[in-house]
């Protein structure tokens, strides 16, 4: 189907079903019950999840194929974002132009920084592109403060010029009249489950990326850029010059990581600087190495994992967690208050620290090598050819 | 494509699933509510989004305890606060409309994106029917937005910036504090007054928009009054050494010093001054002078002795003597064993504000909390006789000129209160140049 062979297609049809059952994955506790804190399916976090999701699936491409470790990422995140609320403020509050223009300013953006960036490998390309992600940082919040508006972030106003959108056009991001914050609810056995067209929207657009990538994967393409990671000068001497290769890797994954900015955008039209930090760029990293460098499908369960923990973890405050240990004696309640605040709420980052090093030091493949054992363990055998074996 | 080989159970089995998703439209629910979030089930939420990391982490924490304190009256605990002062008398003590109040907490992380997200869970997931917070303009003027969009209540907590009641200003948005124009004319007469009127200033601004509208008001007050400006730094937000910015005021041939910085920026940016020997210095004949425009106790608490003798503005000061300032003091002092700062002020008329015009106009509804906060006149809540003005939904009040105390009795006795400027002098027309370009737009409740 489409150009897979059966397995791959089989794996493309769960991945839909999962992507489109998320509402349902992520909401799997009732509202009344006291667990209902861990419901994780609502609109923004579904939207982020998928949009990550495009993220690392780009990053794993570079990263997971070809081996080159970019800390410069967040910069085409941002400039797809700022690329995109431009679109918002002079064309029309359709995404369709904004997201457009995210990946081909990301695109451009990616040939510049990766031209200069690949002349390197190995760590010093690292620092390269983490160099030059600092630098547009820097751009984006005080130099070109016209354009980007600086700390503030660029927003959309009332007032803005929207050539192409009409009288009645909504005020909002939209695609044909649909617009993104638009959501259905649906109330079941004490279950609440929203479908948010923003969410679809993504899903749809992270579906067809996936399916991208799938097939990059499975090409001769993709073949070279593993060549590339698993010996360079090999490749030199049979008469082959990677640099192409590494650059067209390197502006696919850029342009992903537009396109996810461009969603980003379209979801919450605002942009600001912080999207560009190295933070973010790093985040990326820990997403593609925590589900599974070189997997397809590591990367979105990574993106997923970190999203959620960001978002369900760090809310949890101590008035929570008085809750859940009111029944102890007050000498213990306080101690184990004060344990989980050390993990929950600020200290998330702990949380997550925590769970890298074990997946790093117990499954050096990600969570897919996780899913992977747990498969064996169960008697079902493994095919050599799985899609989710590392790339090496 | 032989992946899919129809059998007649399976079809049958499919048929009935594809039936039930079908009929499933049936049950959906678009927004049945004729507003966003509408309280079900006794109790309403509110969102409190603060910063809770970063640059102004402790006007965060200090924001927090004050909404803790809102909510406890508002349910009709403690000693009451300043419900017993407020001139309007809708609030019983028994939540909002007779429903409990419940709240949630975000961190900001001073954070434009961060403080959306957070907003956006809120709202999504937790169904807050208003959002309140922000301690740095950037991030209020963001939320601001958001809230419009998803049609709830935004009440602004800590934001100076002449934007978010001006060009950025939104039907869902109210602030009750006061903004960098309302500072600049209260300080400058005070300015002339003790420095002169010839005197050359020197600009170090927070890059962002409470710095650009602040340093544009303070400049526009202070040269109105004669003073020449030399120059205007902007200095990015997560700035924590100042020394480099602080060095070239030295050779510059200003003699006044205007740090337009807030929180822990302005405590590393005096500190840096200070070190300098600026303040020892004698140019153009002058003893050399810092003016730091808006000021809180916290700031001044965390820059020590530095701040001596310093000129600034306030929103409100907890030696006030009033009946609402005493009764908000009390309550607070008792519950956390130290004074609150203007930022636990702000929220909690704000949280209060909020709740009296749900009562008075007998819903959540955001419309309807508009129109009953749009030209509401009050008084009792620690600033003297207060209004709402309804052209941009800024609060028009008397503001406080204070300088940091030579001789302070206490750690919070660090502020002494020089003059408090009357209402009618720091008030503008809605349509002034440093606020025009924005527009209310419609008030969206949602749905």
């Amino acid at each position: 189907m489409l150009g897979l062979n059966k397995k791959d297609s089989k794996f493309l049809i769960i991945v839909i079903l999962l992507t489109l059952s998320t509402p349902f994955v992520m909401q799997p506790f009732s509202e009344a019950s006291a667990l209902s804190q861990f419901n994780g399916g609502y609109p923004d976090l579904m939207q982020r999840v998928a949009i990550f999701g495009i993220f690392a699936i780009g990053f794993n491409i570079l990263f997971g194929l070809t081996g080159y470790l970019s800390f410069g990422h967040a910069a085409f995140l941002g400039v797809g974002s700022y690329s995109a609320v431009w679109m918002f403020k002079l064309l029309s509050m359709n995404i369709i132009p904004g997201i457009v223009l995210a990946v081909i300013m990301s695109g451009i953006f990616a040939l510049l920084i990766g031209y200069v960036s690949l002349r390197r490998s190995g760590i010093y390309f690292s620092i390269l592109t983490l160099a030059f992600a600092q630098m547009s940082y820097n751009l984006a919040y005080s130099v070109l403060t016209p354009i980007t508006n600086g700390e503030t972030g660029l927003q959309v106003r009332p007032s803005d010029v929207r050539l192409l959108d009409g009288a009645n056009a909504p005020d909002y991001p939209n695609l044909f009249g649909w617009t993104m914050s638009t959501s259905y609810k649906w109330e079941v056995w004490g279950h609440l489950f929203t479908f948010n067209v923003g969410f679809y929207v993504c899903a749809f657009i992270a579906i067809c990326a996936f399916y991208l990538s799938l097939r990059i994967f499975r090409s001769p393409f993709g073949l070279m850029l593993r060549a590339v990671k698993s010996n360079q000068n090999r490749m030199s001497y049979t008469g082959l010059n990677p640099r192409p290769y590494t650059l067209a890797a390197f502006v696919i994954s850029g342009m992903y990581a537009g396109l996810a900015g461009g969603l980003l955008a379209s979801m919450d039209p605002l942009a600001g600087a912080e999207r560009m930090q190295w933070t973010v760029g790093g985040e990326v990293v820990v997403m593609t190495i925590l589900g599974g460098a070189g997997t397809l499908l590591g990367p979105v369960l990574g993106a997923g994992a970190i999203k959620y923990l960001e978002n369900i973890f760090s809310k949890i405050n101590e008035n929570i967690l008085h809750g859940w240990f009111d029944f102890l004696p007050e000498g213990m309640e306080n101690f184990f208050v004060w344990l989980f605040a050390r993990f929950t709420g600020d200290g998330w980052h702990l949380t997550l620290g925590l769970l890298f090093m074990m997946v790093v030091i117990f499954l050096p493949g990600g969570l897919m090598e996780g899913a992977d054992r747990i498969r064996k363990r169960f008697g079902r055998k493994s095919d050599d050819n799985s899609p989710s074996n590392p790339a090496e | 494509m032989s992946l899919i080989k129809p059998t007649r159970r399976g079809l049958l089995k499919g048929g009935a699933f594809a039936g039930a998703a079908l009929a499933a439209p049936t049950f959906f629910t678009s927004q049945a509510n004729a507003y966003t979030n509408a309280p079900s089930g006794g109790s309403v939420t509110l969102g409190f989004n603060v910063p809770q990391t970063g640059p102004y982490a402790d006007e965060g924490g200090d924001e927090l305890r004050a909404y803790e304190l809102a909510v406890e009256h508002l349910n009709g605990g403690g000693d009451g606060g300043m419900m017993n002062t407020f001139s309007s008398n809708a609030l019983k003590g028994n939540g909002i409309l007779g429903n409990k109040v419940e709240y949630v907490t975000g961190d900001t992380q001073t954070k434009s994106d961060a403080a959306r997200a957070s907003a956006k869970s809120m709202i999504e997931k937790d169904g807050a029917v208003m959002i309140s917070g922000g301690s740095s303009s950037g991030v209020a003027i963001a939320v601001q937005g958001l809230c419009q969009e998803a049609g709830v209540i935004f009440m602004a907590g800590l934001t100076h910036s002449n934007d978010t009641t001006g060009k950025d200003k939104k039907a869902n948005g109210f602030r009750h504090f006061f903004n960098g124009y309302m500072s600049a004319a209260a300080l400058a007469p005070v300015l002339e007054k003790m420095y002169g009127s010839d005197r050359r200033a020197y600009h170090l601004t927070a890059d962002y928009t409470w710095g650009w509208t602040q340093q544009e008001s303070i400049q526009a007050a202070t040269e109105a009054k004669g003073w020449t400006t030399v120059n205007n730094v902007l200095t990015p937000l997560a700035t924590t050494d100042f020394s480099s910015y602080v060095a070239p005021v030295l050779n510059s041939g200003a003699d006044i010093l205007v740090l337009n910085h807030y929180g822990g920026n302005m405590i590393n940016s005096l500190t840096a001054a200070v070190q300098f020997g600026l303040r020892d210095k004698m140019v153009n004949g002058k003893q050399f002078e810092i003016v730091v425009p808006l000021y809180s106790r916290l700031m001044a608490k965390g820059a020590g002795e530095n701040v001596k003798g310093i000129f600034g503005s306030t929103n409100w000061h907890w030696s006030l003597q009033d009946e609402g300032s005493k009764a908000f003091v009390k309550s607070f002092g008792t519950k956390y064993g130290f004074p609150p700062s203007q930022a636990a002020h702000t929220v909690y008329c704000q949280t209060l504000l909020y709740a009296d015009a749900c009562e008075r106009a007998g819903t959540h509804n955001p419309c309807g909390v508009g129109e009953a906060l749009e030209g509401f006149k009050f008084s009792g809540l620690g600033n003297g006789d207060v209004e709402y003005r309804a052209d941009d939904h800024q609060c028009f009040k008397d503001v406080l000129v204070v300088k940091g105390k030579e001789n302070p009795t206490s750690e919070f006795d660090v502020l002494e209160v020089v003059e408090v400027t009357p209402r009618a002098q720091v008030e503008y027309a809605p349509d002034h140049p440093m606020f025009a370009g924005g527009e209310l737009g419609k008030c969206n409740p949602g749905a």
